[in-house]
């Protein structure tokens, strides 16, 4: 231990320990652009870049970045001297200096730590003109880049391929020309990026922003001659109330609800209910493939993955294309919702399909890109028209000048909005494997499931493994959130060291809470697990908890689907999947 | 399935070059040296084989090939020009000898001649700053430089 002073108070810190922490643990917040602590995921990122978090060391010549620079004893240490604070103002003009003046009308506003940094140092005046960046905005179907907002922070690029594992970005070129982007400064689309959005997640600017689609949902919502309905993921009820200054891991489906119906949309269903169709369709899968290889069919390919993460999804199409037949068949719950929507609720409602416009909210930026796949459209006519993110829902209700916090609480629609408790905990790491494990169990021992909790399964924890006993048969099941934890389990499995008969994956940190279209946790991720709980105490409160006792997924077998795995869902539920690894052509 | 097209000679001498470097992707530098040794530039196929064959991502080879100044994406010339800018031989009139160079075979810095004789590039310092300014074609060196020298220098190469 050594003992330090910063801005005049005494301080006792780990040998080893930066002075940015230090002085974060006596309460002095020192402000940073590209620093990051992912504690989580034992990721720091401190390139010691944007020279914001500069400090005053008595008897050193120059400021120290405070985020990479080591305590010793006896410093002392000012965090905001004159010297500090005009060093801070001149770092940020010059970044200013070559930055667009859009703040008004950039999407980022008011959720920008460069804007709010600016604000805090009272910069009110840039004394620099110089060169200014121009680079062509970057239009993928879920993710814009507009490079000419990027401050180089590098934080996107440690999500991508530290966190994520997914290579898409890296730093390019030299001096001023030097940006992040994708290989040969080619757009994100043709890149390996899964659109997981995790480097949005952590921009401190309007650099990366999702693809925004409130406008055509405004539009669609005008228009009589149009049935717009909604579904909703589980991860947006406990997130959505941050944007509106609720404290984090409030729970908001009843007021979601109500706003949904005030903005217009003619029905407001759950994509819970969906993700209980997922269990049985996915669950039947598993089973199947199970009995298979107990029985002693060799070609059997076990472990089962799980296939409702559409940035997963593009994972292993770009990185193990491989192994492609491994994951489970079953479309994500977002695309489940669509086909039923669009072929039995349609019909039901008596709207044809082209009359009926399906969006989906989602804490994710990958399901834009999922909704607009080929294989999700019937002539053209997506499934699922289009989805917007939790962000941009909250911006909906402000534009709509609803206080969101004393809005009743409502119900959802049905029959698409009944949902159980298993459903519900999709949302987040081990919650889908739980709410499998729920109904396969009593489907496979035929008897009841009397302690529905599979805490085993639950945590925080980048890779987990649980054994769970059906009945004297003990499966082995293995879970991992992020890429880059998904990817250890791949490499296990490709090498055939892998000892799991079935294995959730979800993309994001934390799963769907932590998903790229969620209120921005700017890189503290201690949300995440509030978030997490906010879904279980849901789950804990519903009536019904096990998928195959939702009575209207059971009235929809009944009437429509026949059984699970049957002739239509293979037909409406399940998909395939592509190789889109870059091949190399021997000429 | 993107397709990457490549001649099977230069897949095998670039798998090749990974392998006498342990297919180690902290030696990435070493590696793209020699594939430039070899083919004279790094297309981006090229880049696509050693991200490949030392399980880097094609991004961050991109991203150490336009760090560099020394790796070129465009062919070189067979007889590449480099002008040094480094402080010394800049402020003995580099410039003025890079300028000639360029108005006398038509071609920006970074690019070739139609003909693939000459390409014209700046490098920073090459270590010879008594000798400045300096230029190099090939592995000749030519020092004190003046603009009225290009045209003969040129010369020697010309036939």
């Amino acid at each position: 231990m050594i003992k330090l002073t910063i801005d005049n108070k005494e301080v006792e810190v780990a040998t080893g320990t930066t002075i940015y922490k230090a002085a974060k643990e006596i309460g002095i917040e020192i402000p940073t652009l590209c620093y990051m602590h992912l504690e989580d995921m034992k990721i720091e990122h401190k390139p010691g870049g944007c020279r914001i978090c500069v400090v005053e060391v008595e008897g050193r010549r120059n400021l120290a970045p405070s985020c990479n620079s080591k305590c010793e004893a006896g410093m002392k240490i000012k965090t905001h001297s004159m010297r500090v604070l005009n060093a801070r103002k001149t770092v940020m003009e010059l970044m200013l200096s070559d930055h667009p003046f859009d703040c008004l009308v950039c999407a980022k506003s008011g959720t920008c730590d460069l804007q709010s940094i600016a604000q805090n140092l009272g910069v009110r005046e840039i004394h620099y003109t110089g060169a200014k960046s121009t680079y062509k905005i970057d239009t993928s179907p879920a993710i814009i880049r507009d490079m000419d907002k990027c401050i180089m922070c590098r934080r996107c690029e440690t999500m991508c391929n530290d966190v994520q594992t997914v290579g898409a970005l890296s730093a390019v070129n030299r001096g001023f020309e030097s940006v992040v982007a994708p290989a040969f400064e080619m757009n994100l689309e043709k890149s390996t990026c899964t659109y997981c959005g995790q480097c949005v997640a952590v921009c401190p600017t309007g650099a990366l922003t999702e693809k925004d689609h409130t406008n055509q949902l405004i539009r669609d919502l005008a228009d009589p001659k149009k049935t717009v309905i909604v579904q909703t993921a589980p991860a947006v009820r406990a997130a959505l109330g941050e944007e509106f200054g609720m404290e984090v891991g409030t729970l908001v489906t009843g007021k979601m609800v109500t706003a949904l119906r005030n903005l217009g949309f003619d029905s407001v269903f759950d994509t819970d209910f969906a993700a209980d169709l997922t269990i049985m369709e996915e669950g039947t899968e598993l089973l199947g493939r199970l009995g298979a290889h107990l029985a002693g069919d060799k070609d059997v390919k076990l472990p089962i993955l799980t296939s409702c993460c559409p940035g997963w999804v593009n994972f292993f199409e770009h990185h193990f294309p491989e192994m492609k037949d491994i994951p489970s068949t079953a479309r994500s719950p977002q695309q489940m919702f669509g086909p039923i929507a669009k072929n039995y609720l349609a019909k039901e409602m008596g709207v044809k399909r082209e009359d009926m416009i399906v969006v989906s909210i989602m804490p994710c930026l990958a399901k834009k890109y999922e909704c607009q796949r080929d294989e999700f459209k019937v002539d053209g006519d997506p499934d699922v028209n289009y989805s917007i993110s939790t962000r941009e829902l909250a911006n909906l209700i402000k534009q709509a000048n609803m206080d969101f916090a004393s809005l009743p609480e409502e119900e959802f629609d049905n029959p698409l909005g009944e949902s159980t408790g298993a459903s519900v905990i999709f949302g987040t790491t081990g919650g889908v494997i739980e709410a499998a494990a729920r109904t396969a169990y009593e489907v496979y021992t035929g008897k009841t499931l009397e302690k529905v909790d599979f805490t085993a399964l639950r945590g925080m924890e980048g890779i987990r493994s649980a054994k769970v006993d059906f009945d004297g048969l003990e499966l082995n099941i293995g879970i991992a959130h992020g890429l880059g934890n998904a990817r250890k389990l791949l490499e296990d499995v490709r090498d055939g060291k892998s000892e799991y008969h079935a294995i959730e994956i979800m993309a994001c940190p934390g799963g769907c809470i932590g998903g790229g279209g969620q209120p921005l946790h700017h890189g503290d991720t201690s949300v995440l697990a509030k978030r997490a709980a906010a879904l279980y105490r849901e789950d804990a409160g519903k009536a019904i908890r096990k998928s195959h006792e939702n009575p209207y997924i059971v009235k929809l077998y009944e009437e429509f689907l026949g059984k699970p795995c049957g002739e239509l869902s293979h037909k409406l539920l399940h998909t395939h999947y592509f190789d889109k690894k870059n091949e190399i052509e021997i000429e | 399935m993107a397709k990457i097209k490549l001649a099977k000679d230069k897949v095998e001498k670039l798998v090749e070059i990974c392998k006498s470097f342990n297919n180690e992707g902290s030696e990435l530098i070493n590696v793209l040296h020699q594939a430039q040794h070899n083919f004279g530039y790094l297309p981006a196929e090229v880049q696509e084989v050693v991200a490949r064959e030392l399980n880097v991502s094609v991004a961050h080879v991109y991203g150490v090939v336009t760090f560099y100044s020394f790796f070129t994406m465009v062919p070189k010339g067979e007889f590449p020009i480099s002008v040094c800018m480094g402080t010394a031989c800049y402020v003995r009139g580099a410039e003025k000898v890079l300028e000639e160079f360029k108005k006398q075979l038509k071609v920006p810095i970074g690019e070739t001649t139609a003909d693939g004789k000459f390409s014209i590039s700046c490098l920073r310092c090459v270590g010879a700053c008594g000798l400045a300014p300096v230029v190099t074609i090939g592995e000749r060196t030519y020092g004190r430089v003046a603009a009225g020298d290009v045209a003969d220098i040129l010369k020697e190469y010309q036939n």
